[in-house]
């Protein structure tokens, strides 16, 4: 018979012992309430009619919910000039080749970083550690001197091909990928497995909660890019700046707004449930590591 | 005869021609990748240090004036000594706790079974995931008795009247202070959820066997050590977090904030940089805060060395 715990079969963990647990499990109780704050405001808020939204003093939980907020909002959706599934369209195309983008290509740079020698490594490594740390708000100006340069102002490559050089990724990547045993990526280049063969079926397959880990934040980033600073053409621009124009329509418009807020944070969070929770699973199976 | 020819060949083994020519597939797969990196990161940033010794206002094209914005900087303006001051109380504060609870909490979540562990991830990465969340704060913290924060310290007797805690100098900067910790889970403590799974899990197995007796002395002598390269990423984001503080700031306390108790060398530098549209001043702003993060890097980057010695 199979018994559910909330922690893991005993065999499973060594060295746990019972009041730990129970400490452990309080700590975590007290702290997440805390923590789930934003999450339950959101919801709450999206649900509340007008009334309660300007109700002073303002109250965190809703009273009489209702979906009125959200028909608001797809009527208001349904007026606009440009059609929302255009709107929706280059989200997808932003999002999707952004994170896409940033997540192979800096892990294809952060393999040889991570596990090779040549002349130039430590240079090109430091200056992307170094590059995190300067302002963004200052290279913004040189920044839109460069995409215009380049001539892709008002075109999705403005937003997609910055993204897919940030720093952070090549620097997550090339840390989980240190760790790799070298035996592993040896015993593949007896068999005569090319560097890319290598890169492909043994070292992504191994680092999988670590890119899982960096599309959730990329992900996050290029969600909550409005664009407005390199697409022109309405029809160019992406669903969060559509959003944010409605959540920006004034006092009539608070619940349509609350709602914009609902369905702006609840989209990362599905990627995020969808991503994490394979992070997760891969523990169980990734125990055959040299 | 054969050992010269071999001296020759190990010559040319050495010389640099040859180790690139060697490593030709590690720079096939770097290219793509620092090509852009070159364009939109590398060069914007070198151009930012260079308009730092300039005038620049955005309008006309820069006029050089040498090291005038660092004296100014430095000499002159004594709001950048504030908000400087605030940033490195800021930093030291946050900067070490933040890391801590990110690691600890990573550490408790995954000592929890896989369901319950992804819900938890959730509820903890909530305030980074859901945007503006910090807008929470803006409610407790309000100013008039109807603020949570007001309301319970007054119904418990402890406060007689609502304290103004955003508009108060006294309070702002601790206040700040708080609400940054509350949004401190975040990409360190993703990623260090993740470096928990990639730890061996024969490794507790043999710790065990050598005598490590408690979940704590596992997590020291074992856990730690295995996942040295997630925690220098997650100091290095500390790092980049705490000093470019800004956000929060200018958010629940404004920008200015009454007697600049809540200014910060990124709200300094906004406010130069976007407001005036002084870019050369901003440039150097940024520049010093630049160097300020690189020389804490390098401290601590020494400092986890010596984790699990």
């Amino acid at each position: 018979m199979k018994k559910r715990r909330f922690f893991k079969p005993r065999q499973k963990k060594l060295n746990r012992s019972v009041a730990g647990n129970g400490l452990l499990f309080f700590i975590m109780a007290i702290c997440g309430f805390f923590m789930a704050l934003p999450l339950v405001m959101i919801i709450n808020n999206c649900l509340k009619p007008l009334d309660e939204i300007y109700q002073f003093p303002p109250r965190i939980l809703v009273r009489n919910p209702t979906l009125e907020n959200f028909t608001d909002l797809f009527t208001i959706m349904n007026d606009s000039w440009v059609p929302f599934s255009r709107y929706i369209l280059n989200t997808i195309i932003i999002t999707g080749f952004g994170t896409v983008g940033h997540v192979v290509l800096a892990s294809l740079a952060a393999y040889p970083l991570a596990k090779h020698d040549f002349p130039g490594k430590k240079l090109l490594f430091n200056m992307v550690v170094l590059s995190m740390m300067f302002s963004w708000t200052v290279t913004q100006i040189p920044n839109y001197m460069i995409i215009s340069w380049l001539g892709i102002n008002n075109n999705y490559l403005a937003l997609i091909l910055p993204a897919c050089s940030y720093g952070m990724g090549l620097y997550l990547m090339k840390q989980f990928m240190e760790q790799l045993p070298t035996s592993l990526m040896e015993s593949a280049r007896l068999d005569g497995a090319s560097e890319y063969q290598i890169f492909w079926k043994i070292v992504m397959p191994n680092v999988k909660p670590a890119w899982l880990t960096l599309a959730i934040f990329q992900f996050q980033q290029m969600w909550g890019n409005t664009g407005s600073m390199f697409l022109r053409d309405e029809q160019l621009k992406p669903l969060q700046f559509a959003l944010q124009q409605i959540a920006a329509g004034g006092t009539a418009r608070a619940g349509a707004a609350a709602a914009v807020t609902f369905i702006v944070a609840a989209v990362p969070i599905i990627f995020f449930l969808a991503c994490q929770s394979n992070v997760l699973e891969t523990m169980t199976t990734s125990g055959m590591k040299d | 005869m054969a050992s010269k020819e071999a001296l020759v060949k190990a010559k040319k083994q050495h010389s640099l021609g040859y180790q690139i020519k060697r490593n030709k597939a590690c720079y096939v797969m770097l290219a793509p990748y620092f090509i852009l990196f070159f364009l939109f990161t590398v060069l914007p940033v070198l151009t930012s240090i260079a308009l730092s010794f300039t005038y620049f206002n955005m309008l006309e094209w820069p006029t050089f004036n040498g090291w005038n914005n660092y004296i100014k900087l430095f000499l002159e303006d004594d709001i950048f000594l504030v908000s400087l001051k605030n940033t490195l109380i800021f930093a030291v504060v946050t900067g070490p706790v933040s890391y801590l609870l990110c690691l600890i909490f990573a550490w408790i979540i995954n000592e929890f079974s896989s369901k319950v562990r992804t819900l938890l991830t959730l509820i903890f990465y909530a305030p980074s995931i859901c945007g503006n969340a910090y807008m929470v704060w803006s409610l407790i913290l309000s100013s008039d008795r109807y603020g949570y924060l007001n309301g319970i310290l007054i119904k418990l007797g402890i406060i007689n009247e609502q304290k103004l805690w955003m508009q108060d100098a006294k309070y702002i900067l601790p206040c700040l202070i708080v609400v940054q910790l509350w949004l401190s889970l975040g990409t360190g403590f993703l990623s260090f959820i993740a470096g928990l799974q990639t730890v061996d899990k024969s490794l507790y197995e043999a710790a065990a066997l050598d005598g490590v007796k408690n979940r704590w002395q596992e997590l020291w002598y074992v856990t730690l050590p295995a996942m040295k390269p997630q925690l220098m990423f997650g100091a290095v984001m500390q790092i980049t977090q705490s000093f470019a503080v800004a956000d929060i700031s200018i958010q629940l306390a404004g920008n200015p904030s009454v007697n600049y108790a809540g200014a910060t060398v990124v709200t300094h530098l906004l406010d130069y940089g976007s407001t005036r549209f002084d870019m050369g001043y901003a440039s150097a702003i940024a520049t010093v805060l630049f160097l300020l993060m690189v020389g804490t890097n390098k401290l601590v980057q020494k400092l986890l060395g010596r984790v699990g010695e």
